[in-house]
Parts: C-alpha cells; sequence; structure tokens
C-alpha cells in the first residue's frame, strides 16, 4: 500500500553542510498493516513519515502510496500533500482553535476534492466523531477539550475522509501515562476494526511492541532491523536494537564452533550467519531471561559466578546487580527467593535466549 | 552524414511562482525603505537641491563638521536622550518592579491606566508641561510661589534640564511595559532560592533581581536612548523656544529646512550624523537582546510570582503611582481642560472660574461648518486627512507585513533575510529624517507626490512597517506550523490554508497591529511636520502649527477634543477587538 525506496532526505546543518537526517530508507507496508518507525529522537523517523505526507521534499528515492507515485525528485514527480489522499495525526494535534469540534472534523471533507451535501456532510462527521466517543461534545469549541480528547478529536479528523494511509506522528507522547496506555488499545482496536493501513512514528518501544505488526528501528537516517515485534525483541540484529529495545546486558567474546568464549567462561550458543569461528562478538543476554542461582547447580552449561552488589525489591521481582568478574550485570530474581548484597550467586544464560552480535570494530 | 547541434537545455528551466510571491514584497519593501534612504545618502553628497542637477562634493559634510555649533550641538544631543533615558529607566523599572512583585493596593487599575500615557499625543504632553513649568506662566510654578511665598519661579521648562524630564515623562510609561513583561518573564524561583538562602528583600533585589535583568535593563535603556536621539517634539517646542536656543539634531535638520532658503545639503549631513548614531545604538540594542535572550530565566513563559508584602509601606507605593498618574496623565490633561474653557489663557486661580466659557469650541463643529469659518473648514479637513491615512496606512501595512512574516517564518526562500532587514530598515531612521529622505525622492522625482496625501501616506507606510512585522512576526511564529501542516493533509490546498486556517488564526494579531499603528499615525509629528503642506493639513501638525498662532484657548480646545478621540478609538477598538479574541 505503501512503498518507499531508497529515500534520501539532506538538510543543511550548521555551516551549510549537508546532514542527510534519512539516507537511504525502504520499506513496504501492506494493506491494512500496523507498522512503525521506532527509534531515538533525531534518528530520521518523523522525517521519514513528513516525507510520505509530503510536508518535506526529499532527496533521493520514491514513494508510492497505492499504485501511484506521489514523489520521485528524479522523475520530477511532487505530488502536494492535499492530493495525496491520506489522514495524520500530529503530535501536537494541531486542533485548529478557531473552530468547533464539528467545524475541524468537517474541514476535510469540506475542503477535499469531492463534494458533499450539507447532510452527508453531517453524517460522516458524527460517524466519525461517535467512533472516538466524541459525538456529545460536537458543538463544544476546539480548545475546551481536554488532552485525551483532543487527540481523539485528531483521530476523527485523520480518519473522516477515509483516507488510504493513516500517519501518526507520536499521537501519545502528550498524554499522561494512564491515559496513554488506554488511548494505545483503543488506536489499536479502531485501526483493525476499520482496516486500515497506519505508519506509526515513536519512541516509546513499549507502544511499538505492543501496537505494531512489523516495526522498522531507526538510527542515524538507517533502518536498523526491521520485523515482528517478537524477532526485534528476542534476536536483534545488532547492537544498537539490543540496546534500544529493552535493556540488555552485553558480554565481549570470540567466536568458536557453536561457542563464545568470554572471560567469564564459555557460552554454548547458536552461531548467527556470517560469524565465523575467532570473530570478535557481543552476547547479548536481557536480564529477564538469565536465572540466578543460589546454590551451584549441577551438570548446567553458560554458567558464570557473581556477586550480589544491590538487590531492590519492586514487588513483581528483585531488580539485581551482580557483579560477575569486572563486569555488572542486570538480572531479574523471583521475589519469593530471598537475596542480600554480598551473596555469592550463578547465573545461567540459557543457550536459547541470548543472541549473538558482530562486535562494532 | 548529419551534424548533430546541440541542443540548448530548456528543460530545466520551470518557473516557480515563488519568485513572484518573493520578489513582489521585496521590490515593495524597497520602494519603500531603500530608495529613500539610498537618496539621502547621495543627497549629503550632492550639491544643489533635490531636483537639480549637481556633483559630488563632501562640503555638506564639512560644513557640517566646520559648524562652530556642532559640538555644543553633539553634547545637548548627547545629554538630552543619555538623561531622559537614564530618568525614563529608573521611574519606569522603580514602578514595573513595584506592580509586578509588591502587594500593592489597585494593581489591576493601574495597568489598565498604564494604556493612558501612550494614547496622549508627544506634542500634546510638551505643550501641557510648558503650561506647567513655564517660569512666566507656569501653574506649578506659580502655585509653589505663592504657597512657598518665593521670590522667582523654581523651576524653568526652558533648559536641558527641563527639556530631559519633560521626554522623561513621556517615555517612562514605555519603559513601565517593556520592564513588566521582562519581570514577567523571569523565573520568580530564582528569587525565591535567595530568600531560602537567608537573602532578605533588598540583598535579593541586588544581587539576584538587578544581575537578571541587567540585559532587559541594557536593551531598554538603548531604546530609550534612541526614542531620545530621535525625538523632534520637546526639542523643537521647548529647545528652540528657550532664550537661548537649545539645539539637538532633530531640531538643527528642522532649522536648516525651515529657513530660507532651505538648505537640504547641510540637513542630508546633519540626519546622515543622526542615522549613524541610530545604527550604533541599534547594534548594541540588537547584542543586548541577543543576550538577554541567553539568559535561560527568559523562557516566553509567564510566570505568577509570590508577592513582597509591604505591610503599611503599600499606602506609600500606590500614592507613588497616583502621584506618578497625576504627573503624566492627570495634571497635563487638566491644564488642557482648563485652557479649553478659558477667554484668554492664565494658570488656574479661582478668581477664573466665573469667566469659563465653551466659546472655544465653538469653532469646532466641523461636522457643520458655516461659510466664512475658515478655521472649522481646516480642521474638518485635518480630521478627515488624519484619519484616513491613519486607516490606510494601518491597512496597508498589515496586509503586506502579514505575508513578508509568513515568507520569513514559514519558508525557507532564499532572500527571506533580506526581506526581514529591509522591512526593519526604517528603525534605524529618525521621524525627521525620513521626511528628509522622502523629500529627496519626490522632489528629484516629480510625479505628484510632494505636497499631497499620498507622501503622507509612504511616509506613515514605512515608518511603521517596522511595528507592522514585529506584530505579525510575533503573532506568526506562535501559531504552531502543524495547524498548517493538518490542513494541507486534510486536503487543503495552498489557497485554501491561507484563508481558512492561516488567517484566521491572525486575525487577532492583525488587528491589534491595525490598531496600533492607526493611533501612531494620527500621532505622528516629526515626519508630517516637514511633509503636509497647507493642501494636506493632519492634526497633529496643525496643532504644531497653531502654536505660533497664540491662539491658546482654541489650541487647548483642540488638544482635549484630540485626546478625547484618541481615547475613544483605542477603548472602542479594545471593545471591538474583545468580540473577535484580541487577548491584549
Amino acid at each position: 500500500m505503501v512503498k518507499i525506496t531508497e529515500l534520501v532526505k539532506k538538510f543543511v546543518g550548521e555551516k551549510a553542510a549537508q546532514v542527510a537526517a534519512v539516507n537511504g530508507v525502504s520499506f513496504e507496508v501492506e494493506e491494512g498493516r500496523f507498522f512503525t518507525l521506532l527509534g531515538p529522537s533525531g534518528c530520521g523517523k518523523t522525517t521519514t513519515l513528513r516525507c510520505i505526507a509530503g510536508l518535506e521534499r526529499h532527496d533521493e528515492g520514491t514513494i508510492f502510496i497505492g499504485e501511484q507515485v506521489v514523489s520521485s525528485p528524479r522523475d520530477r514527480i511532487f505530488i502536494a500533500p492535499h492530493q495525496r489522499d491520506i489522514g495524520m495525526v500530529f503530535q501536537s494535534y494541531a486542533i485548529w482553535p478557531h473552530m468547533t469540534v464539528f467545524e475541524n472534523v468537517a474541514f476535510p471533507l469540506r475542503v477535499g476534492k469531492k463534494h458533499f451535501a450539507e447532510r452527508e456532510l453531517k453524517d460522516k462527521v458524527m460517524r466519525a466523531l461517535s467512533t472516538v466517543q466524541l459525538d456529545a461534545l460536537a458543538d463544544r469549541p476546539a480548545p475546551k477539550l481536554s488532552g485525551g480528547q483532543q487527540q481523539r478529536l485528531a483521530l476523527a479528523r485523520a480518519l473522516v475522509a477515509e483516507p488510504k494511509v493513516l500517519l501518526l506522528d507520536e499521537p501519545l507522547s502528550n498524554l499522561d501515562a494512564k491515559l496513554r496506555e488506554q488511548m494505545r488499545v483503543e488506536l489499536r482496536e479502531l485501526q483493525r476494526r476499520l482496516g486500515l493501513t497506519t505508519i506509526y512514528v515513536t519512541h516509546d518501544q513499549t507502544e511499538a511492541l505492543a501496537m505494531s505488526n512489523v516495526i522498522a528501528v531507526m538510527n542515524e537516517g538507517k533502518i536498523m532491523q526491521m520485523g515482528h515485534p517478537r524477532d526485534i525483541y528476542l534476536t536483534p540484529a545488532n547492537q544498537f536494537v539490543a540496546d534500544f529495545i529493552g535493556s540488555t546486558n552485553f558480554i565481549r567474546g570470540t567466536a568458536r564452533a557453536g561457542a563464545v568464549e568470554t572471560e567469564h567462561g564459555v557460552l554454548h550458543c547458536a552461531l548467527p550467519d556470517g560469524i565465523r569461528a575467532g570473530d570478535a562478538v557481543l552476547v547479548s543476554a536481557r536480564p529477564e531471561s538469565i536465572i540466578v542461582h543460589l546454590e551451584k547447580p549441577a551438570d548446567t552449561p553458560n554458567l558464570f559466578q557473581g556477586q550480589v552488589q544491590l538487590a531492590i525489591f519492586l514487588g513483581e521481582m528483585y531488580d539485581c546487580q551482580i557483579q560477575v568478574g569486572a563486569q555488572l550485570m542486570r538480572a531479574r530474581l523471583n521475589p519469593a527467593q530471598r537475596v542480600h548484597r554480598g551473596d555469592n550467586v550463578f547465573l545461567q544464560l540459557p543457550a536459547e535466549y541470548i543472541t549473538v552480535l558482530p562486535a562494532n570494530r | 552524414m548529419a551534424i548533430v547541434l546541440p541542443r540548448i537545455q530548456i528543460k530545466n528551466f520551470r518557473f516557480d511562482p515563488r519568485w513572484i510571491f518573493l520578489g513582489v514584497p521585496v521590490l515593495v519593501v524597497a520602494y519603500f525603505t531603500v530608495i529613500p534612504i539610498g537618496m539621502l545618502v547621495v543627497g549629503a553628497f550632492k550639491t544643489g537641491d533635490p531636483g537639480v542637477a549637481g556633483e559630488f562634493t563632501l562640503d555638506n559634510l564639512v560644513n557640517a563638521y566646520n559648524d562652530p555649533t556642532l559640538y555644543p550641538l553633539l553634547f545637548n544631543s548627547m545629554i538630552y536622550a543619555l538623561g531622559s533615558a537614564i530618568l525614563a529607566l529608573v521611574v519606569g523599572t522603580a514602578l514595573a518592579w513595584i506592580l509586578e512583585r509588591t502587594d500593592t493596593p489597585l494593581k489591576s487599575l493601574f495597568y489598565s491606566l498604564t494604556l493612558v500615557p501612550f494614547i496622549i499625543p508627544g506634542v500634546l504632553h510638551t505643550i501641557a508641561w510648558i503650561y506647567l513649568l513655564s517660569p512666566r506662566i507656569g501653574f506649578i510654578n506659580r502655585s509653589l510661589v505663592s504657597i512657598f511665598n518665593l521670590s522667582s519661579p523654581p523651576f524653568d521648562v526652558f533648559t536641558l534640564g527641563g527639556m530631559v524630564w519633560v521626554e522623561a515623562m513621556h517615555l517612562s510609561p514605555i519603559v513601565f511595559v517593556l520592564m513588566t513583561a521582562a519581570f514577567r518573564s523571569m523565573d520568580p524561583a530564582l528569587e525565591e532560592a535567595a530568600t531560602t538562602a537567608g537573602a532578605n528583600h533588598w540583598t535579593t533585589l541586588r544581587r539576584v533581581t538587578l544581575p537578571l535583568m541587567l540585559p532587559a535593563l541594557a536593551s531598554v535603556a538603548l531604546i530609550m536612548f534612541i526614542r531620545g536621539l530621535e525625538s523632534f517634539e520637546v526639542p523643537a517646542l521647548i529647545g528652540l523656544s528657550a532664550p537661548t536656543r537649545i539645539p539637538v539634531f532633530t531640531s538643527r535638520i528642522y532649522l536648516a529646512l525651515k529657513g530660507f532658503p532651505p538648505d537640504f545639503g547641510l540637513a542630508s549631513a546633519y540626519a546622515l550624523i543622526l542615522i549613524v548614531l541610530c545604527v550604533i545604538g541599534i547594534y548594541f540594542y540588537n547584542r543586548a537582546l541577543k543576550r538577554s535572550e541567553k539568559y535561560a530565566t527568559v523562557s516566553g513563559k509567564a510566570y505568577r510570582p509570590r508577592t513582597i508584602e509591604l505591610g503599611k509601606w503599600r499606602w506609600l507605593t500606590m500614592g507613588l503611582f497616583l502621584f506618578y498618574f497625576f504627573l503624566i496623565v492627570g495634571l497635563p490633561f487638566f491644564i488642557l481642560l482648563w485652557g479649553s474653557v478659558l477667554p484668554y489663557f492664565t494658570p488656574p486661580a479661582w478668581d477664573m472660574l466665573d469667566k469659563l466659557t465653551l466659546e472655544n469650541y465653538a469653532a469646532f463643529n466641523i461636522l457643520d461648518c458655516k461659510p466664512g469659518q475658515s478655521f472649522c473648514v481646516r480642521a474638518r479637513a485635518a480630521f478627515t486627512n488624519s484619519i484616513m491615512l491613519g486607516i490606510s496606512a494601518a491597512t496597508l501595512v498589515m496586509a503586506l507585513t502579514a505575508i513578508i512574516s509568513w515568507i520569513t517564518v514559514r519558508t525557507n526562500w532564499r532572500g527571506r533575510g533580506l526581506l526581514d532587514l529591509m522591512t526593519f530598515l526604517p528603525i534605524t531612521v529618525p521621524g525627521l529624517v525620513m521626511a528628509v529622505s522622502l523629500m529627496w525622492v519626490y522632489l528629484t522625482f516629480q510625479i505628484g507626490v510632494y505636497g499631497t496625501l499620498w507622501i503622507l501616506l509612504i511616509a506613515y507606510i514605512t515608518r511603521f512597517m517596522p511595528y507592522g512585522i514585529r506584530t505579525t512576526t510575533a503573532t506568526m511564529v506562535q501559531i504552531n506550523r502543524e495547524l498548517e501542516e493538518a490542513a494541507q493533509v486534510s486536503g487543503a490546498s495552498w489557497r485554501h490554508t491561507f484563508l481558512k486556517i492561516t488567517l484566521p488564526l491572525l486575525k487577532p494579531g492583525l488587528l491589534a497591529g491595525w490598531v496600533y499603528i492607526v493611533t501612531v499615525s494620527m500621532r505622528e509629528l516629526s515626519t508630517s511636520v516637514l511633509l503636509a503642506s497647507s493642501q494636506s493639513q493632519v492634526i497633529a501638525v496643525m496643532i504644531f502649527d497653531m502654536i505660533e498662532g497664540g491662539n491658546t484657548p482654541r489650541l487647548a480646545a483642540m488638544s482635549v477634543l484630540f485626546i478625547t478621540f484618541l481615547v475613544a478609538l483605542v477603548f472602542g477598538a479594545q471593545k471591538l477587538g474583545a468580540r473577535f479574541g484580541v487577548k491584549e
């Protein structure tokens, strides 16, 4: 439904030097899918979205919406944003303060190519408003809405003209934590029900994991990894993704056949393609997949010995920092177990839950 | 074998409509600002009058330099500008601090009263103070002499000190408003931190508040200094009437042009020196402004600080405010009102009460001028001209600057910085100098503009363009860009977006700027005084001319009517603005 090939967008940075905010990004979003661009601020995710909307003119590459090329600098094609058949929700919501709730939603229908009779227009607006449960507030001046209501109003406005694609630029980031969680569920439900092709931009990994069909993790203008949330989390492709999503422990080592030799001991595990024996690697082990033993278990491979430095009781678990050699590793412990600072423990890193990554340099 | 000729590549040439959107404003603004200033510079280095072929010369500048009065002139100008700036700064800042940081009673009344001194035109303010402080007829002098049995009047307005006092009183409300804004944008937690660290109010003010306010203070001081250099009313009405004239640059230029024959070369040379002084001032002003923006405390957020409880002292601060308004509004207006109901002018006295008359106002029945009442006809023309000029100038300035600010804020077109700079250029040009520049242009190119209302309209547009661009840019910056982008992605074309989103959101700002420019145009004297002719008379100039006529009661009556009209205009516009959602 939306396809982007080799997108490049340069900005004039300091001292007139060109900085590529987006540097060769390609992806394809299938119809009805929820696609998320995830990354830290300044990674180029919002710029990519704005290029799709036509709010920025990119320098290279091609953007398709449906079958149509909407933008391709090489072919001198640029379709203006208002002719692109998109709906967009902005980070600030961009609710027009001089209009009522109703007029905000009616605007796309009033200015669009298709002309609507007043009754049909009213029907459509009210339907969009009731989808987001704002129909009771239709006549209210828009600035009188609360943050959550404004967010839903922005959504209704983006949906009312039944666009081909829905673009969402960090729509939940201005809401408080509780409302954000609730809106996350509502938004995803609505998207599924309407079958809308959606591109979502966020820096919040929890949001991305919870909502997406596909996540593209971006950094420094490039896509670092693209895939299903589960794959991204469990088998990160590189150090950046492993570090950015969730928290993890990195252990330096050298690849051997079916194992990695580290300073704390040998870890038996599968090596991914492209890593050969002798390569310098990083092993990523997530805190929740490390099993902490208080007594040394018999016949268990991938075992490190360490000493508890810090154990913070969080109710659902102990968040522990454990000194292994010169390294401090994080692990989680069942709250039923009791640990104290200074206890000697044994960390088991199960082969199926650890990931071997190429070491950077 | 065919010869393949290289084809001219015209494929890459595409006409870009933004050339028109950028080009037209650039040309218009250049016409209004760059050409007059350029002509002035040329004129300063040329022999002969405007429209007369001349040759390059340095004589004008040499004459100005060799003029034995140059050094007294420079001295007077500096003392006058510095003195009034410092006095206004002290008074305005102290009052702003009292109102912002203490629990003085009647605060909201004082805030709304601060608008009033802005409305009173400088020429009337000056006239009123002459009637108050003149050694011969001054009300204050007479009263003090009779109360304290003095042998001679204690004050003399016709001195450099008198000029400083009158100008400082005129500038102080501006300082008050600017410093109030500066105090509000400062995080009171910084002061509270000092208090909790053990500093008392006085130490906090001295060690924390004032140092943090220093950049803001410096920038306001510089604006006031420039305003002092540019000011015309006080130097002309007081400085030139003094027994021994006290000329400053503006009044010296005025004299050079009002003498016979008018000396354009010398006036231009002095004008050039004045512009250079103003440019230096504005350069340092911008630096001070940048520094004050660097301070993290100024965040654009308005804080509501905890106020200092003054206890019984708060009656003193309230008294200070009442006294201040009495000085800058009450007394001046009273003396004009008094003068307007007398058959001949004399300072207020009880025995005059039975001579009071409304006859002076009879001449101003401008809606129904009797044949033969030539004064009434002239007054009617002046009122009509001033209103028409004010409305036209305000409308054109706001329309032009709305487009310019959109270009400078919203686009990344090349050349927008130049456009912005050109629009701001007139701020460096004092009103009187602007008049000299325009005389050069329209006496050189005789296209039927000189001596008509058109030259006044052009002058007002040029002079008030910087005010317009400041208002529209500030409003435009506040409108989140995403509001326009949301319209675009909703399917609205550029035209729809501008008409239905941008313009309605700009409306409050545009309206506020419009009202402001209408009022300042109507009060304007320093440019009009050289450009208005008997065929194109305006109120301020007519009042200025009447001072020499000597019919004080009629002059006073006209002043009272003028002030009443302006007050009605401003408060009417505020009422109207409230309906359109103007916040201020």
